[in-house]
């Protein structure tokens, strides 16, 4: 994983509410073995029309959030699924940050674990953000902080080794091999229990 | 003497092979990984690229569920995969399984089935596990007094070549269930009035505990049912601590401990159920006797209510838009409304108890005329178990399909699927816009309602049928 440390980007807004797994990627398209290429199909059913071309009425098909590579959901984002295909999709699509109020616990680890920020605000900050599409932030990482573009400024909570891992681009399963010796002694340790 | 702890508490401290701190999160040991085609393959390629072993093939229960079809093979031998890729997916996990050394109970095994029916099913799934896997409804399992959760391909490959997890440790929701369920109200029921109450996020970052007389008094099947749909609530993992009914269901399956074993086993279980005056960050009460069948109106688990009760008003533009979806107006009632397709089947409900649920209401009926309706047994177990009991002929006869075990219309990812505008009373899990197919539209139900719903064509009471055999016999 590559080390980030900060995100300046345009907001594209999505407001809706409990945006759940399946429409950022649905079902048909986890057929795949790969992680790559999920790109072209997130929000697939929202984002073209019958004949395949853009659907103009999906927010992130408009001009202005075309590029935009932080993304302000409407509370409860990515409930459902446990399918990692939803931050591969999002990654790939080109988002890198997802400020929501809340997240669904499971894609929130998945997408930690990928280098995709989601992450929760107040929802004071929350609402400001969703009322003010477009706006450009620049997402600090290790201060846990989002600066506006009036010199405001959110914060936002992230675990102390999530962020410790998302600025260094630490491996995890590096870091849990490390652990091995602590593994086989809990193993011998449970086994004599047993 | 130690602080009283709950269920989640006791099973979480003896997993930990290092605990939290503030900088690092647990180590958590995982005592049993299931795993299924279409999470995984990208969790293989990770070790091999690093050229890792699993380190406990032992722990890892895999087989096919999601992507395979559910009509048989033709005489050749091949089957109707819905794509060449579903088909690539599957040879990929048995290619993976060969090279890495691991047990799958895939097309020529008899226990192949849903992940979530097999491990329970061949008594691998025991209370004070921790049991993971990629996939969301993992926590069915948590029906038995385990610790179980839906992780994502990334750490499957943790476990696979660890056997452990870095987990932060969640808060507890207790659940009180109080009175008893009313004759003809399941426990599907139940738990989509769970999820209405709290809501679809109300169990973030929780781990949810099921307790009270009216879950003592359900069945396996019907905690496996209501475990199930944890997630719906944003709850990780739901558990119920383990019993006498528990025990009882466990004993003598293939992979149960034996002989003194089981004793052993049995007492340490028996300790697991939360102590007198342990403390959750979170409780609420629901009264289990107000139940009547409930199902869904809208296009989340937690847009619930029971069938007669008017739909209510829609709170913003998003909930009416969620109301224009299903075609469903304020005011009316979900009973009544126009059916074209029936589904029984998913880990939520495709145990033998849901067929013979289904069965009782169909026998000696038919599915309305332009009603499609599609059963699917959980696993091969559930179907030679059906078959004995010559299930399949009630529903054969009544003029739905009976079908080979799998996922199937509940994630529509293996080519069952509905049509865009169909109405689907799916006895599932979620029902989201287009998750049995693009544009089409389900109600979450109970076995006996989704039987009921398929004779009349409209949502229907199963209690309807239950009065008229009463009358009869």
């Amino acid at each position: 994983m590559k080390p980030i440390t900060t995100i300046r980007s345009h907001t594209a807004v999505l407001p809706y509410e409990n945006i759940d797994t399946d429409r950022i990627i649905p079902a048909r398209f986890l057929t795949t073995t790969e992680r790559a290429g999920l790109g072209k199909h997130c929000f697939e059913d929202w984002r073209y029309q019958a004949d395949g071309s853009d659907n103009p009425e999906f927010e992130l098909n408009r001009p202005e959030a075309r590029g935009c590579r932080i993304l302000v959901a409407g509370r409860n984002f990515a409930c459902g699924s446990s399918r990692e295909h939803a931050p591969w999709a999002l990654l790939d699509y080109g988002i890198d940050a997802v400020l929501c109020s809340e997240i669904a616990d499971i894609f929130r680890n998945n997408a930690l674990k990928n280098g995709l920020l989601a992450v929760v605000v107040s929802e004071a900050e929350h609402r400001y953000l969703l009322d003010h599409p477009g706006i450009e932030l620049n997402i600090d990482i290790a201060a846990g902080s989002i600066e506006l573009p009036d010199g405001g400024r959110f914060s936002f909570e992230l675990d102390g080794f999530a962020r410790h891992c998302l600025l260094n681009g630490v491996d995890q399963m590096g870091y849990l091999l490390q652990h091995a010796e602590a593994i086989d002694s809990y193993e011998q340790r449970t086994a004599q229990a047993a | 003497m130690t602080a009283p702890r709950t269920l989640f508490e006791k099973v979480w401290d003896a997993h930990q092979v290092a605990p939290e701190t503030a900088e690092t999160p647990a180590i958590l040991y995982i005592d049993l990984h299931l795993v299924h085609e279409v999470t995984s393959p990208q969790a293989f390629d990770e070790l091999r690229s690093r050229s890792l072993p699993v380190r406990r093939p032992d722990r890892v229960l895999a087989t096919l569920d999601h992507s395979t079809p559910t009509l048989p093979a033709d005489a050749s031998g091949k089957r109707p995969y819905a794509t060449a890729q579903a088909e690539a997916q599957v040879n990929k996990l048995e290619a993976n399984c060969a090279e890495f050394g691991i047990h799958l109970h895939g097309w020529d095994s008899d226990q192949r089935g849903i992940v979530h029916v097999i491990g329970p099913e061949m008594g691998a799934t025991q209370p004070g596990m921790t049991i993971v896997c990629g996939d969301s409804h993992t926590a069915t399992h948590g029906a038995f007094g385990a610790l179980a959760f839906g992780i994502g391909t990334t750490e499957v490959g943790h476990v696979l070549a660890t056997q452990c997890l870095l987990q932060r440790k969640p808060k507890t929701f207790a659940i009180h269930v109080d009175g008893a369920l009313q004759p003809g109200v399941s426990a599907k029921d139940l738990v989509l009035h769970i999820i209405s109450q709290i809501g679809i996020g109300g169990g973030t970052g929780h781990v949810l505990e099921f307790r009270g007389p009216a879950i003592e008094a359900l069945s396996m099947e019907a905690r496996m049912t209501v475990c199930n749909m944890a997630i719906e609530a944003g709850a990780r993992a739901g558990m119920i601590a383990p019993d006498e009914t528990t025990f009882a269901w466990l004993k003598g399956r293939p992979s149960a401990p034996q002989g003194e074993a089981w004793e052993r086993a049995v007492a340490h279980w028996k300790a697991l159920a939360s102590d007198e005056g342990a403390s959750y960050d979170r409780e609420v009460r629901i009264d289990a006797s107000a139940i009547t069948p409930t199902v869904t109106f809208g296009t989340h688990p937690g847009m619930a209510s029971a069938m007669h009760t008017p739909i209510p008003a829609a709170a913003n533009g998003q909930e009416q838009r969620a109301l224009n979806y299903m075609g469903v107006s304020a005011g009316q009632t979900m009973a009544g409304t126009p059916v074209d397709v029936v589904f029984i089947g998913s880990c939520t409900n495709s145990r033998l108890s849901d067929l013979r649920d289904a069965a009782a209401i169909l026998r000696g009926r038919k599915v309305a005329e332009g009603v499609r309706m599609l059963v699917v047994p959980g696993s091969e177990a559930v179907r030679r178990d059906a078959e004995a009991e010559h299930l399949h002929e009630v529903f054969l006869a009544a003029g739905a399909e009976w079908r080979v075990p799998g996922c199937s219309m509940c994630i529509a990812m293996n080519g069952d699927l509905a049509q865009p505008g169909q109405l689907v009373v799916s006895t599932s899990n979620r029902n989201f816009e287009g998750r049995q197919g693009k544009g089409a539209r389900t109600v979450l139900a109970s076995p006996a309602t989704a039987a009921a719903s398929a004779i009349t064509g409209q949502v229907t009471d199963p209690r309807e049928y239950a009065r008229t055999e009463e009358a009869a016999a």
